[in-house]
């Protein structure tokens, strides 16, 4: 019973992280309707430039602060320069566009920043008053951030004219541009905002996994899983895909079939989410007029 | 064309196949072996082609069927016996097979679901090919080590001796010109017209009386035979497959090739083989990261400056040319 517990808690902790890549995933999707393949390889890069920030004496939140701006500024760029011109074109060229900023920001990272592999500190201190028998410090601390992230965004959705704006751009682009907001402008705000909750996600991840440039190949395969199983169009639900996705991972992992499948039950839930369940759990169905 | 021009055409022709059997012989051994994995490759993109660039179905995973058709030549050979040659056609049809059991789940799956849903595949490969309790047949880690079929017959040209690898060229060369025919001869009628009405608008094609389903998986199972095959054919010519040289990158490095040579181009496949083949070893020399980040480069740029890749960019100098020839 208590290793039981024991994986399901972990499951939840890893879940956590998971839930972010989904959530960085989603961001985007509602913005733009694509599915970003670089978004993983983005965080790494930003969690590159933590590292360097903190190894050259800045204090942790200095840093953590800090990376996330550059990273909003960062995501926006991209969008401006790199995908703008693309914001018509078919489905295939923006997939190959996307694999080909993978391949970019993978090998910026190793180029810069070496293929060694290094730690990462952890913010949350070992022995901190909130660290249990079944979380660790850093465990719960990363669920915090998460949270906040997402009530943050929740906010900024909710009650801003920004945001607003942004899930106008989103639901129906030509009307959004008729009632004067910038269209193309809050595809970009979507980017950096993704770009910015990926690296909040990879700066949480790597203190777990250790960083190096292909630290989130696995992890962006269970975050796609989880914004699927969650509906691609809904944050809480990428969150709670997030948890259920940690949490099946370690449990099959623990139980049926060992830990060296973990990947391929990520691409089972992927595919049986697709051809079972289109739409996810939570997500809005999908009708197209013909 | 005229009478003249067809005359050229010939000739050039009967030029270039003279020199492709000639090659082998002029050059280095471990050239020839480069030559031979530029064709291995070319296959590969070609059954790639036939499905994203012909069918528009997006797939990261093809590296998955490449594996697996290695993986079905290595264990043939290795454990049950069977001659290098035969194993090609049963990479054919098990990958076959397995790119329909794929590709019909796919069909309920467009453009960016199905990029990920190969992604997660072409992801899953190597720790599947690790997995322990199948290690007796695949040799887990460590990979199945396969000796490189000699010549049949001793013979030498300029003083090089048919060696392994020069009798490999011969054979990949014969299958690879066997399956770029098999290919055009699909492609140029019927079925490649209906192939294109489908990527271009399924609903009309449907209107004409395509049976959506049917071509999809269908077109799924050929281009992961073709690229099975390829899978076979590199396992045989590097005498060598082991997990961990079938990760995401190779799913990455075909559809790179499909994208250099020309979506939707056949002989584009050719210029796509010779490009991953020999771009990543002058770029090594720059830097460990030099490849990845020219691969990247070089994708988003070819989107903006030339989407029909280097055919599509000879064909329009080609064209230009001969306008201005004209006068």
């Amino acid at each position: 019973m208590e290793a039981l517990l024991h994986q399901i808690f972990s499951g939840l902790a890893n879940g956590c992280i998971y839930g972010s890549v989904a959530l960085a995933l989603v961001m985007i999707y509602q913005a733009t309707h694509h599915i970003n393949f670089a978004q993983g390889e983005m965080a790494t890069f930003s969690t590159f430039v933590a590292w360097a920030l903190i190894q050259s004496g800045w204090p942790y939140w200095g840093a953590f602060f800090f990376t996330i701006a550059v990273s909003f500024v960062g995501g926006l760029l991209v969008q401006r320069i790199v995908l703008r011109p693309l914001e018509k074109a078919p489905v295939l060229t923006n997939v190959i566009v996307f694999i080909g900023l993978l391949l970019i920001f993978n090998a910026l990272s190793g180029w810069i920043f070496d293929h060694t592999i290094k730690a990462f500190a952890s913010p949350f201190p070992k022995d901190a008053f909130f660290a249990s028998r079944f979380f660790s410090a850093h465990q719960l601390g990363s669920a915090a951030v998460l949270l906040a992230v997402l009530l943050g965004l929740f906010a900024f959705f909710r009650f801003t004219p920004i945001g607003l704006a942004m899930r106008a751009a989103a639901q129906n682009p030509d009307s959004a541009r008729l009632v004067g907001i910038r269209v193309s402008w809050m595809l970009a705000l979507g980017w950096g905002l993704a770009a910015a909750i990926g690296a909040v996600a990879g700066m949480m991840v790597a203190p777990v996994v250790f960083l190096d440039p292909n630290m989130m190949a696995g992890i962006l395969l269970y975050g796609f899983a989880a914004a699927l199983l969650g509906g691609i169009d809904n944050p809480l639900g990428a969150v709670i895909g997030g948890f259920v996705v940690g949490v099946l991972e370690n449990l099959l992992g623990a139980y049926v079939i060992g830990t060296e499948l973990k990947l391929t039950v990520a691409l089972v839930l992927i595919v049986a989410t697709l051809t079972l369940r289109p739409d996810g759990l939570f997500g809005k169905k999908v009708v197209t007029r013909v | 064309m005229k009478p003249i021009e067809r005359k050229w055409l010939w000739l050039a022709s009967a030029l270039l196949v003279v020199a492709l059997l000639v090659l082998p012989f002029l050059v280095k051994n471990y050239r020839v072996f480069q030559f031979n994995l530029v064709l291995v490759y070319a296959v590969a993109i070609l059954g790639l082609n036939i499905l994203t660039g012909f069918n528009g179905q997006i797939s990261l995973g093809h590296g998955a069927f490449y594996a697996f058709g290695a993986y079905v030549a290595a264990m043939l050979m290795d454990k049950a016996g069977v001659p290098y040659w035969a194993t090609l056609p049963v990479a054919f049809v098990l990958c076959f097979a397995f790119g329909f059991v794929v590709g019909f789940p796919a069909l309920r799956l467009a453009g960016h679901y199905l990029a990920l849903a190969t992604f997660a595949l072409a992801l899953a490969v190597p720790q599947l090919l690790k997995y322990k309790k199948i290690e007796a047949y695949t040799g887990g880690v460590q990979g199945i080590v396969l000796s490189k079929p000699e010549a049949p017959f001793a013979f030498s040209l300029f003083g090089q001796p048919l060696s392994a690898d020069r009798w490999l060229y011969f054979f990949t060369l014969f299958v690879a010109a066997l399956m770029f025919l098999l290919a055009w001869n699909l492609l140029r009628g019927r079925v490649g017209r209906a192939l294109i009405a489908v990527r271009d608008h399924p609903i009309a094609a449907t209107a004409m009386g395509i049976n959506l389903a049917v071509f999809k998986s269908l077109t799924f199972g050929v281009s992961a035979g073709v690229t099975g095959l390829a899978g076979a054919l590199g396992g045989i010519v590097v005498a060598y497959v082991s997990p961990d040289s079938f990760t995401v990158a190779l799913s990455i490095f075909l559809l790179v090739g499909v994208v250099v040579g020309g979506l939707a181009s056949i002989p584009g496949a050719i210029f796509g083989g010779i490009f991953i083949q020999f771009v990543p070893n002058i770029a090594d020399e720059l830097s460990k990261s030099a490849p990845a980040a020219i691969y990247g480069v070089l994708l988003i740029g070819l989107m903006y400056l030339m989407p029909t890749g280097v055919m599509g960019g000879l064909r329009s100098l080609w064209l230009r040319l001969r306008a201005r020839a004209k006068g």
